[in-house]
């Protein structure tokens, strides 16, 4: 139930924004973190962005995922 | 894209395992002359800590338990016979979260008043139960608002986006729990040790929110992540905790979980519920250890808009010993009915239904 997907904001609309999962891209609200940008890797619970990654580590994630071969 | 896939790598865990059993051998831990107990109180990571067989590659010097931490689970049969109430209603499209709907209440789940004509919807959001108000003015659509800290501001946003939108068709029926005052009332009298602070709930309150189970209750306690790395380093955490003899909480999860609170999310949360008394299965009734509507906002309470199903009242299965599971003080396996009377086919409990119960996952994982 406290499962939250991690992903990176595509697109920003109104109060809402387009999450990429690694190619299926989902609408998600922003309201509750309405100052997130496009380009900022979120976690996403129940249709909303409930935190924003924290940038070092994003990018860390992203090298460790490249490095285990997978597609940025 | 960010793939997690490399915390399950083998050598990881081989290396984690290595470090836990050579912090096991530690004099300190030892000196216990028992198995150390960890609990999670997070489904999700029951769920992971089944998956991946955690339990079976630990020592026997540690013991993990599941706590109250799956909230379909600690439903009571009480509130879902209202709920089932309210969604018999012929008005009413009844929308809930889908690990909900089998959960077996003395007349029934919400499942089978849909097979008996029930319009009752699945939802993954609560903006989704909104849309469907939005577009469905003729009827009252209800939300069965569950979940922890990570879950109440999704309901709080819809129900202020409801205001907003003058979308006077929506209601909830908010069963939203908070879990330190569970905590407080759990941990002093238990045989627990250290405990596995739930994840995506620290991603909203901050891990700050959780320092007073070692500050205030005296036990070593990590932010927990849900991949099989993440839980290994909480526990060695926990462990290193231990060994110090000065219990403190350690963020392991430093990834998504953040010292302070996300502020919107619980400004959210807090201008739309105010804290109350909530009765816990398998823990009673905890005071403010639950979440109701503030006055500006009772006008999307479905209990207040359904006085006749607010009034119905129910109990919990007496053979079922959820309560003792929730707790920590039963292990799924040795429940008379696992896998006999209950199954996931056919639940005698809550714990049976969601897959974040613990007699679920012992049901997917070691029973099979
Ligand atoms: S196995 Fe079934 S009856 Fe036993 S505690 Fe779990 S849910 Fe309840």
């Amino acid at each position: 139930m406290c499962l939250a997907i991690p992903g990176e904001v595509v697109k920003i609309e109104d109060d809402s924004c387009f999450v990429d999962y690694g190619g299926v891209s989902r609408e998600a609200s922003t309201r509750l973190f309405p100052t997130v940008k496009v380009g900022d890797f979120v976690l996403v619970h129940a249709g909303f962005v409930i935190q924003i990654i924290d940038p070092e580590e994003a990018a860390e994630l992203v090298k460790l995922s490249q490095e285990a071969g997978f597609r940025d | 894209m960010i793939d997690l896939s490399k915390r399950r790598s083998p050598q990881l865990i081989n290396e984690l395992k290595r470090q836990i059993e050579l912090l096991c051998q530690n004099e300190v831990i030892l000196a216990y002359n028992r198995p150390l107990v960890i609990m999670e109180v997070c489904g999700t990571h029951t769920a992971s800590i089944y998956r991946y067989g955690i339990k079976s590659i630990l020592p026997k010097q540690l013991k993990l338990v599941s706590g109250p931490g799956c909230p379909v689970c600690v439903t009571t049969n009480d509130i879902l016979e209202k709920a089932l109430a309210v969604a018999c209603c012929p008005e009413v499209i009844f929308t809930s979260f889908g690990d909900m709907m089998r959960v077996p209440a003395a007349s029934g789940s919400l499942l089978q008043r849909k097979s008996e004509g029930a319009d009752i919807r699945i939802v993954y959001s609560p903006l989704d139960a909104l849309k469907i108000a939005a577009e469905n003015p003729s009827k009252q659509v209800v939300f069965f608002a569950i979940g922890f800290e990570t879950t109440a501001p999704t309901t709080a946003a819809a129900i202020e986006k409801a205001a907003e939108k003058q979308i006077k068709n929506f209601s909830v029926i908010s069963v939203h729990k908070t879990m330190p005052e569970a905590l407080k009332l759990l941990l002093p009298d238990s045989k627990v040790d250290g405990l596995l602070c739930p994840g995506h709930v620290a991603a909203v309150t901050g891990a700050a929110a959780f320092d007073f189970v070692a500050s205030e209750l005296g036990k070593a306690s990590a932010v927990a992540g849900f991949e099989p790395a993440d839980i290994m380093e909480a526990i060695i955490a926990i462990l290193q905790s231990i060994i110090s003899g000065r219990p403190v909480l350690v963020n392991s999860y430093p990834r998504f979980v953040k010292t302070e609170a996300s502020s919107y999310a619980v400004a959210a949360m807090n201008r739309v519920f105010k804290p109350c008394d909530a009765t816990w299965r398998g823990l009673g009734s905890i005071p403010a250890s639950g979440l109701a509507l503030r006055e500006e906002f009772a006008a999307f309470d479905a209990l207040k808009r359904f006085p006749e199903a607010a009034q119905v009242t129910g109990a919990d299965n007496p053979a079922c010993r959820c309560g003792s599971v929730l707790r920590g003080e039963l292990d799924p396996g040795d429940c008379p009915l696992m896998g006999k009377v209950c199954t996931p086919a056919s639940p005698a409990g809550a714990c049976m239904v969601s897959g974040e119960g613990a007699c679920a996952a012992y049901y997917k994982y070691r029973l099979k």
